[in-house]
Parts: C-alpha cells; structure tokens; sequence
C-alpha cells in the first residue's frame, strides 16, 4: 500500500513508471504487427542502429536535451532499415542476413562513436551510456511528456491505418491489386515502428529493446486469435513487463533497468507459452494424453466385442491375457479396462474374466457405425 | 470505341524477365467480355506470372495491358482476385469474416472501416460459397477446401467485372469444387469475365468456353472448341506429357 501511494507522491517512482508504462504499450502493439510480419529482427537492427544516432546527435549539439538525442536515434534506426531495404533490393543477400549485418556494422560504428564521447568531460554528465542497457531512474517528467505525445501518435496512426496493417500482415499483394500503395504502408508502419523503439531507448537500452518489441505481441499470440484482442494484450503485457522491470531496477542502486524488463517479460512469454489455452504447451500436451486415452479405451473396446463376436453371446467374457495380445500397448491394457469399468462400459464376472455390458456393445457398436464398418 | 464492345482485357507484347531469362515472351492476349477462360500449360510456363503482372504485381519488362480498355490503375474498382491459397500465413490471427471483408477495402479507400453494408455483402457471399457457418471461425482451423472458398468469397465482395483465379481447383475437396464451379457458371451468367490459372486438362472442355495455351509464350487462345486441339497441346507441352486425346472431345478434333 505504501509503495502505491509511493507512486504518486514519489516523483522519481512515478516518472519511472510512467515512462515504461507508455514504452511498453507502443512497443507492445506495434510489436505485433513486426512479429505477425515475421520481421522479428526489424526491431532488433532498428535499436541497434540507433546508438550512433545518439552519439552524432550529442556531437552535433553538444546538447543532453532528449528531443535531439531520440530525433538523432529515429533518423538513424530508420536509415538503418533504408540501407536494409536496400541490401536486400541490390543484392542477392536476403532480408535475416541483411539486418544482422547493417545491426552490427551500425552497433560497432555506434560503440567507437560512444567511447570517443565518454572521453569529452560534457559527455559523461550528459549520461550517454545509459542508452546502452537502459536507466529508468534518470527519467525526467519532460522525458515522460516527449515519449507521450510520440507515443500517442505512434497509436493514433495505428488506429487509423488499422485496416491497411492488417492487410499489409495478412496479404500485401491482395492490398496491392485492390489499389493500395503497399509500399507506402510498410513504410509507415516500419516509422511508427521506429517510433515504438526509440522512446525506449533511455529507459530499456538499444541492446535489449528488440525484446519490448517482439515478447509482448510473443506472448499476446498465444491467448487470442484475434488481431485486435493480440494487439490490446502485447500493450498490457509491454507495459506489465516494462513497469515491473523498471521499479526493480530502481531498487537496485546502478541496476540497469533493460536487462530486469527483459526478465520480467520473459516472465510473461513462458507463462504464456505454457498455460495459454490452445496453443499453450500444457494445454496440447495435456489434450494429446485425453485423445490418447479416448482411443486406447476404444480400442480396447472394440477388442472385446470383435472377440464376442466368435461366441453366442455378446456377453461372453474374455481373459485380461488375451485383450493383452490383440494391444500395442499391452502393460496398459489392465488400467484401461479399470476407467472402461467406472464408465459401466465393461464387468468381470466371477472368475475374473472380463466382458461387456449391454451399454458397452451399444457403444462398441455405435463406434463401428461412425467408421462405417457396420451398417 | 463504345464501351459496350471493348474487351475485358487486352495484353500487347508482354515480356518478363527474371534476371536475364524471359518468363514471358511478347504475349499478345484478347479476352473478350463475359467468358470463363483457363489460361493452361506446363510448370513454368508463366501462367502465374501472367497474372501477376496483369495485376501490376511485378513490373514486366515491355508490354501493355488494357483492362476494359483503360490501364489498370483506372480499373483497379473493377478487377477482382484470387490469389494462391499458399500465398498467406493460415496462422494469421483474424476470423473468417474479417478475411472475406478485406474485399470490400478497396471499395473503401483509405482509412474507412467496413460498415454495416459491407458486412452484409461479406455474409451473402459467404452463404454463396457454403461457408455462412463458419464466419467467426479462426482461419488456421479451415481445410484447403474451406481457405480457397474464404478466398473465392473474398474476391466476391469486390465486386469485380473481371476476375483473376490463381489455381482455384488446387488440392480442394470435390465439394469446394463443385462450388467453384457453379460460382463461376453464376459469374457468366451475370456478365462478368473470369480467368482462371486451371491444372487439370480433363476437366477444361466442361468447365470454361475458352481457353489460353501458354509456354513462354501465347500458344494459342480462343474458344475452346476450336484451339483446345491435340495439335496445339502438343506444341504447349512439347509432346513429352501424355494426356487422353478423348478429353479433348471428338467436336473440337473435327472443328480443326
């Protein structure tokens, strides 16, 4: 109780938390768009790509006023995706091979650029290296206003050109045969993207802000199948993940805040990978054991009354030995025999042979007319 | 030229090249209005490429394509399309309704949502091609059958003049065929000029009254009746694939 009203008479706590919560839910929705688009790794180049941004901005300025260091990361993360696009247009290397080069030749040029700067006395005020892995701690309120209006923006725009998203995702030449110019929507949508990640940066880090990007909408997939409803979910889980992270690492004296978001959505991933319904590892796994059950029953089933068959009556009883031979899996023909007994499917008569009840072969018989063996 | 007589479409010199090989070599193609015309021919040939650059999907090297008389930008309100049902992620997160009204984006332009109208033609053409049950179902749990028909109803709602079917009779059920087909019947009936990227060769006779052969180049086009000749497969396919000359029919090998 103490730390919530924390959060709104502490500046620094309420600063922090805001600025990961808006981080997290642009990065979160657009997210999902990159990850539907299987461009996963656009995310990754982008941040990457921006570090030298930062570093020239500085350079060029002298200045520590945010607007100029993000204005120097946007421009740079997105000539990064145009020398990207270019790459990948020019030559025959594809579009995995292309980022992860662009990214590191762009990452390195930005580390030298960075160790030039700490040198200058300015620069080690101005705090650069915190776009490295992130301090959610050194967020200022005019910092929070920047990354609300550009945030607000980035989620307007998706809002409007929702429509043109989705079919860029879903079907970019069908939107190009209906008259939409396709490429101008990649383009935007990749902006707004460049958008998502560069308001991170101060607080996750160019090294780990691809995680905000692709974790979320990750995660948000394995809930829904809906776009919208994946959507929503990726911004929750960004932020969820982004504000839980930054508050521990504000505990922390010198805690990076990128690598404890990274974890605290991580969290969120293998929850989700595990426990969603559906698509969710425990939920298959666990309707592959029913099916599995479901048959070895039937089939246990459709022994005894194919070896009823031979006699005259439907209820002549059988040995547990010879369902075992007619099994694949004879060690457990005994415990399916017991589950077919609770449901009154089966009996054993006296001398422990089993056969079955009326309600057994209707269904044994009911069985064999879906398969379409019996008439 | 009154616009009553032009055809539906015209193709002149088309060429395209991937890198230094022609896909397509100087096609001259005429499609008159209000037929159903398969465009034929072995692996290779071009007959997707065809289309594709019909549509303004690659950029052909040389050539012109009159739709309705007019280039395609000005015509894009009155072309519909069915692409290859592998083209697109079945595991995207969208319904099957939401899919079928992406055909209505176009008539919608930027920005707008699909309203209340554009439901309702979304719903009648999903009732057409036997898929009005599943309009909320995720489209990853569909069958082959059931995608190519969401894609079918897709094209229906653009409410096209022409249309162009990427392989629709690929890897269906016989149920989905037999849609397709009385769909494409319903089309002529209503004027409208279909072309179709087909496999099969048995089937053509009976399914469409005209017919393209494509190797490269334009073998021939026309009515079925009078190029679908053993002759002319024959130079299409370059002899080496076997088929029942009596798919033919007995009519057409007279005619010639």
């Amino acid at each position: 109780m103490e730390f919530i009203t924390s959060i709104f008479t502490d500046y620094t706590l309420r600063s922090v938390v805001f600025g990961s919560a808006i981080l997290g839910i642009v990065s979160g929705a657009l997210g999902s768009f990159a990850v539907l688009r299987r461009q996963s790794l656009l995310g990754d180049a982008i941040s990457h790509t921006a570090l030298p941004g930062v570093a020239i901005a500085f350079l060029l300025t002298g200045s520590r006023q945010p607007l100029w260091l993000l204005l120097g990361a946007a421009l740079a993360g997105w000539m990064g995706t145009l020398i990207v696009m270019v790459v990948i247009g020019k030559s025959r290397i594809k579009q995995d091979s292309a980022l992860g080069m662009v990214l590191a030749v762009l990452f390195g040029f930005g580390m030298v650029l960075m160790s030039y700067v700490q040198r200058t006395p300015e620069a080690s005020k101005a705090g650069l290296d915190k776009f490295l892995f992130g301090q959610a701690s050194t967020l200022m309120t005019e910092d929070i206003y920047i990354m609300g209006v550009l945030g607000s923006i980035a989620l307007i725009l998706m809002l409007l050109f929702w429509k043109e998203f989705k079919i860029l995702s879903f079907d970019r030449e069908f939107g190009t045969s209906m008259g939409f110019k396709m490429r101008l929507v990649d383009i935007l949508l990749t902006t707004l993207l460049v958008i998502a990640i560069v308001i991170g940066l101060q607080t996750v880090g160019v090294v780990l802000m691809s995680a905000m990007v692709v974790a979320p909408a990750a995660a948000a997939r394995q809930w829904t199948d809906r776009l919208g409803v994946m959507v929503l979910l990726a911004a929750l889980f960004g932020a969820l993940g982004g504000v839980s992270g930054a508050i521990l690492s504000s505990m922390t004296h010198k805690l990076p805040t990128g690598p404890t978001a990274v974890l605290c959505i991580s969290t969120i991933v293998i929850i989700s990978l595990l426990f969603a319904p559906n698509r969710g590892l425990i939920y298959r796994q666990l309707s592959y054991l029913r099916r599995r059950r479901a048959l070895a029953m039937n089939s246990v089933l459709l022994d005894l009354f194919e070896l009823a068959q031979h006699h005259k009556r439907a209820e002549h009883p059988h040995p547990l030995n010879t369902l075992k031979s007619m099994s694949d899996r004879p060690e457990r023909v005994e415990r399916t025999l017991l589950e077919l007994y609770d449901r009154g499917l089966v009996d054993k008569n006296t001398d422990g042979l089993w056969y079955l009840t009326s309600e057994g072969q209707s269904h044994a018989k009911k069985q064999l007319g879906e398969i379409g063996v019996m008439s | 030229m009154e616009s009553s007589g032009v055809n539906a479409l015209e193709v002149r010199d088309l060429t395209v090249a991937y890198r230094d090989k022609p896909v397509l070599w100087d096609i001259d193609l005429t499609v008159p209005k209000g037929v159903l015309m398969a465009i034929i021919g072995p692996n290779g040939a071009g007959k997707t490429t065809l289309i594709r650059s019909v549509l303004s999907l690659l950029k052909p090297a040389a050539g012109q394509v009159r739709i309705f008389g007019k280039p395609y930008d000005d015509q894009r309100q009155s072309v519909g399309y069915v692409p290859q049902r592998g083209s697109v992620d079945w595991d995207f997160p969208t319904s099957v309704l939401d899919v079928v009204l992406m055909g209505r984006y176009g008539n919608l332009g930027w920005i707008k949502r699909p309203g209340m109208n554009d439901h309702q033609l979304a719903m009648d053409a999903l009732k057409k091609v036997a898929m009005d049950e599943f309009t909320s179902r995720q489209i990853s749990q569909l069958s082959g059958g059931q995608q190519q028909r969401v894609f079918l109803a897709r094209a229906l709602v653009q409410q096209a003049s022409l249309y162009f079917m990427d392989e629709p009779f690929q890897g269906v059920d016989a149920k989905t065929e037999r849609t397709i087909i009385a769909l494409l019947k319903e089309l002529r009936a209503a004027g409208k000029t279909v072309v179709v990227v087909h496999h099969d060769l048995q089937t053509v006779p009976d399914y469409f009254d005209w017919v393209t052969l494509l190797n490269v180049r334009c073998v021939t086009s026309g009515p079925v009746k009078e190029v679908f000749t053993e002759q002319n497969l024959r130079i299409a396919y370059g002899g080496r694939v076997a088929f029942k000359s009596e798919a033919i029919g007995s009519e057409t090998n007279q005619v010639t």
